[in-house]
């Protein structure tokens, strides 16, 4: 029946927010950033067995002004923590953060003067992934919740603006400059 | 060209690709040459010797296993065997000879993950996924046996966590006669690539003197040509029955470096199998309840198995006073733990003498004149793990 008919078999209606979400999960690319023993884990995941090409994500960029997803793959010390924070804030928005292994969750079994006890207190954390070193299914399964979590993201009609910025990121931000 | 360009200091690190970890280098540029090279290290110091300090033997195993998270079981390894010496206890054979084929294969999966990273950085791209192909096995054989890949924590103190799973050694002996074919393919992509060759020959030669000046171990120091093997020097586990060789480099360069460890993962497959050929039935920790938890089953049904497995899980295994250093051969050099016991079941001092601490000291002098670009070449092939240097 006309033109209604010749639209339903080539066009997909969406809304905005839908096909743009649809497109930033499909091709997430991951800063190369590795810690500690995660890293090694992350490093699987991204190598031929596990393969995280299958999910979009295989271009891991040396340079986090490309990147849009921080991997906190292992344990920050606070010798390294300004360096984490500066490599975050030279992320491009937007961008998310998950914290791999137990270490960048919560300090994990290193509860000493040396370590910060959980990323989450000086960056916004999207996704935690436990373990210690989790399994590459884990980290896997960390991202794809990053993907349906990124699915949902009402970027548009979300009242406060679409950047967080924890008050301590912003202190330490003050503080440097 | 002015006739004094000016020099440049660029950071690389702590956050760069081919640092193996968090190794800031501060770089003093004319041109591409490097001038001076200062490396910063630190900042994957996490206090795991003061860490132990508050634990029992027992719970300091799992932060061995994390300071070369590249080889765990070896650092088991080395740990266990300072206890052991200084509670004074040998393990049965069996336990001896499985920790011998679980120790080798960490070696063979710690040089894997070099062999991929280092052709990595220089350039090759497949290298690293062959390695990965042959390391994942590794990984599924230790998750089979301890349930844990990266970290398998499946030494104890006395002996062995459990017995080995029914079919292991048939697929270990698989392994072992299949790798061999493998590594054909990585020196089909490397041995005599002109690429490879240019980026790695004459890089970083160290001679004998420059070796045993800054005390380097492992292979780097076997690259030189200096025949320093823990295994041979001063055997433990019973290493002096393997039947094994000891691979040395001539020129002492990067190459050479290469080789030796390609023939290492070679010599380690063969004491696996020899390993595998004698190992007996028996027990798989010795039988003192001072030091072994008791079995499961008796725990349930036996007061005097409950006391006991009370008792080593409240109080810990009581390590009489004195102290004692003892050196293994890890994957990327030697390995020592130095322990003072006060008598009590907690160490008042651990210490580790790792490999890539000491080892990395070299880089400055190594990279001093040569391009910016070897600088890579460099890193990796000292082999360093930023966990192993930091500690």
């Amino acid at each position: 029946m006309g033109i209604e008919e010749r639209i339903q078999s080539q066009v997909l209606t969406s809304t905005l927010e839908r096909f743009v979400n649809w497109a930033r999960k499909s091709s997430v690319w991951p800063a190369t950033f590795g810690l500690a023993c995660c890293a090694i884990e992350m490093i699987c995941t991204a190598a031929n067995r596990f393969d995280i090409a299958r999910f979009g994500m295989e271009a891991f960029r040396a340079s986090p002004r490309q990147a849009d997803l921080m991997i906190v793959a292992g344990t920050v010390t606070k010798k390294m923590l300004p360096a984490v924070i500066r490599i975050y804030e030279q992320m491009p928005e937007p961008k998310w953060v998950i914290a791999m292994g137990a270490c960048a969750c919560s300090g994990g079994i290193f509860r000493s003067y040396a370590v910060v006890q959980g990323i989450d207190r000086h960056l916004p954390v999207d996704v935690y992934v436990p373990g210690c070193p989790p399994r590459p299914e884990a980290l896997l399964y960390g991202i794809l919740k990053l993907h349906e979590k990124i699915q949902k993201d009402p970027f548009l009609t979300r009242k406060e603006g679409p950047v967080h910025v924890p008050a301590e990121v912003q202190v330490v931000a003050e503080a440097r400059s | 060209m002015s006739q004094h360009p000016e020099r440049l200091i660029v950071n690389v690190g702590p956050q760069h690709p081919s640092t193996h970890g968090v190794l800031r280098v501060v770089v003093e540029l004319e041109g591409e040459v490097v001038v001076r090279c200062t490396p910063d290290i630190g900042y994957l110091h996490r206090g795991i010797e003061k860490l132990m300090e508050a634990r029992t033997y027992q719970q300091c195993l799992p932060l061995t296993d994390r300071i070369d998270y590249l080889a765990g079981s070896a650092n088991n390894l080395g740990f266990v065997l300072a206890v052991e010496k200084l509670l004074g206890v040998e393990v049965p054979p069996r336990a001896r000879l499985i920790r011998v084929i679980i120790a080798e294969m960490t070696r063979i999966a710690s040089h894997l993950f070099w062999l991929g990273t280092h052709a990595h950085d220089l350039g090759a791209m497949t290298p690293l996924f062959y390695a990965f192909r042959e390391r994942e096995q590794l990984m599924d054989l230790f998750e089979a046996v301890a349930g844990g890949r990266l970290f398998p924590c499946y030494f104890r103190i006395g002996g062995l966590a459990r017995d080995l799973p029914e079919g292991w050694t048939t697929e270990v002996r698989r392994f072992c006669r299949t790798f061999p074919e493998k590594m054909k393919d990585y020196e089909t992509l490397l041995t005599h690539n002109p690429i490879w060759i240019r980026r790695t020959r004459d890089v970083g030669v160290l001679t004998v003197d420059e070796v045993l000046d800054y005390a380097l171990s492992g292979p780097v120091a076997r690259g030189s040509g200096i025949a320093w093997d823990v295994r041979r020097a001063d055997p433990y586990c019973g290493y002096e029955e393997f039947d094994f060789q000891v691979p040395v480099g001539q020129n002492g360069d990067t190459y050479d470096r290469y080789m030796v460890r390609m023939e290492e993962m070679r010599q380690s497959c063969r004491i696996i199998l020899q390993a595998l050929d004698r190992l007996p039935q028996g027990d798989i920790a010795v039988d003192d309840p001072t030091v072994t938890y008791p079995k499961k089953t008796d725990v349930y049904t036996k007061i005097e198995s409950l006391i006991q497995h009370f008792l080593l899980v409240e109080e810990g295994i009581r390590v009489p006073e004195g102290e004692v250093f003892h050196h293994t051969e890890a994957p990327k050099g030697e390995l020592a733990f130095y322990i003072v016991s006060d008598g009590t079941s907690k160490p008042f001092r651990a210490r580790a003498r790792t490999p890539s601490f000491v080892n990395l000291q070299v880089l400055s002098k190594l990279a001093e004149g040569r391009l910016l670009s070897d600088l890579i070449a460099l890193i990796g092939t000292i082999d360093i793990v930023l966990a192993d240097v930091d500690r």
